[in-house]
């Protein structure tokens, strides 16, 4: 008999609300089924398996909140007979005792708008949340709609004390990077690189396809990130209990943006084993549902390294913090026009600013040189990527 | 179509790709970059299901002109959407 315990969900969350069980005692289990649906601070995940066999027993109501680690279920091999304890003798299975542990109090009911006809949109739910203010006291929109604009025109008369109130979402992140800038002695290195080449190609190739199937830039970056860390494997893994443990495949967290504000760095699995249409389509659907849908818990505990973009119109670099146990994270400014000189003259070119931070735990900066400089060339020949 | 029924189809292909953005209202003039901190993928995303929704073929060099509600409600009738 295994006991499934709530899994790690990233070091920022440590505990979710148990809303959804997809399995029901006796459902036959593969590695990778999705069996329940907890919700966190970061929205709801799923929570996958990780050995086949017999779903046993159920041991969280809907509704109760499961820190991580938590026994949640019990799971018997396919030949196993239900119900029994691990090295327990036939006991009739009535008379086993559910060893269930000690739970946490269902926590109080939210209290909820006031049940009027008045429609309040998610993103405006989020802001509200992210501001502190108390939804019912905010006045809809001529439509009847409470939206973005109305919460942050209520702000000055909801906010109930000075200073700026922090959601949940704000305190996991708090969290995790107060133990990144505590735990992890960082250091940086930056390479401002031309991607004249690389944007040239880009449109290029998205002139040829069409609208569905083209690129955006991040999947190329992404792409040639994943080829220079296949040789660069400090850059890569888990620093736990002391020892740095280098991981055999590429999973990286993708850092995307929650409207309304927060952040999350779900990541594509075994990245360097999909080419750039493949990609692009697991970016989408990662960003789809970071926006709407649900992650797995697989996504958020299994990342090996960090990419951040932050994309059109944002920053010139970005020096981000290391997300534990995490020993690197590569981020990437805005591409502008700047003047860039190339044979002795001055021109002007698309540039882009590598940023990586590392782990002195476990590398030095040398070596995330080496990885910007892998990095440049791989993208400087786009149509090998 | 009329400009609304027009403005219409741009704001549900806009809901459609930020489902968190449903029943907002949406400025005209204003780039939903600037409203709603929309990114490339959410944009990209767009554009492509205008394109489903219109059956227009908008090529990347169009996307700045889709930026804003008006400017998409002025390329669907230059390109002769909905005559």
């Amino acid at each position: 008999m295994i006991e499934f315990r709530m899994p790690s969900l990233g070091a920022d969350m440590e505990a979710g609300k148990l809303v959804e069980w997809l399995k029901k005692p006796g459902d036959l289990l593969s590695r990778g089924d999705v069996i329940a649906v907890v919700e966190t601070q970061k929205g709801a995940i799923e929570i996958e398996v990780f050995n086949d066999g017999v779903l046993d027993e159920i041991l969280t109501k809907t509704g109760e909140n499961v820190p991580v680690g938590h026994v949640i279920a019990t799971i018997r091999g396919k030949d196993e007979a239900p119900g029994l304890a691990p090295g327990a003798a036939v006991a009739p299975v009535a008379a086993t005792p559910a060893k269930v542990p000690p739970k946490e109090a269902l926590p109080p009911p939210r209290p909820e708008a006031p049940a009027v006809q008045v429609q309040i949109t998610p993103a405006a739910r989020r802001r509200a949340l992210e501001l502190g203010i108390d939804l019912a006291t905010v006045k809809p929109g001529p439509r009847g709609i409470v939206g973005i604009d109305q919460v942050e025109a209520a702000q000055p008369l909801a906010k109930e004390r000075p200073g700026i109130v922090f959601d949940e979402m704000r305190k996991a992140i708090a969290a995790a990077m107060t133990r990144s800038h505590r735990e992890i002695p960082h250091y940086y290195v930056t390479s401002t690189l031309d991607v004249s080449p690389l944007m040239s190609w880009l449109e290029e190739e998205n002139v040829r396809r069409p609208v569905p199937a083209r690129l955006i830039y991040a999947v190329p970056l992404i792409r040639a990130a994943a080829l220079a860390l296949k040789s660069a494997s400090e850059l890569n893994g888990h620093y736990e209990g002391g020892a740095f443990e280098p991981a055999g495949h590429i999973n990286m967290g993708i850092a995307v943006a929650m409207r309304g504000g927060g952040l999350i760095a779900p990541a594509i699995l075994e990245v360097e084993t999909l080419g750039m249409d493949h990609l692009m389509e697991r970016l989408r659907d990662l960003v789809a549902r970071v926006r709407g849908g649900r992650l797995r818990s697989s996504e958020l505990s299994q990342g090996t390294v960090t990419f951040s973009n932050l994309g059109d119109e944002t920053a010139d670099a970005i020096l981000p913090l290391i997300y534990p146990p995490q020993v690197a994270i590569i981020g990437c400014g805005q591409i502008a026009e700047r003047p860039w000189v190339d044979d002795g003259k001055v021109i002007v070119r698309r540039t882009l600013t590598v940023s990586v931070a590392g782990d002195h735990r476990v590398s030095d900066g040398r070596r995330a040189a080496q990885f910007l400089t892998h990095f440049q060339q791989l993208l400087h020949n786009p149509e090998k990527l | 179509m009329t400009d609304a029924e027009l403005a219409e189809l741009v704001k549900s292909a806009l809901f459609k790709v930020a489902p968190d953005l449903e029943g907002e209202e949406i400025a005209a003039e204003q780039r939903f970059r600037d409203q709603f901190e929309v990114d490339s993928m959410d944009l990209f995303n767009f554009v492509i299901e205008l394109h489903r929704a219109t059956g227009i073929d908008i090529p990347e060099r169009d996307y700045p002109r889709l930026e804003t509600l008006a400017g998409c409600v002025a390329y669907l009738k230059a390109k002769g959407f909905g005559k």
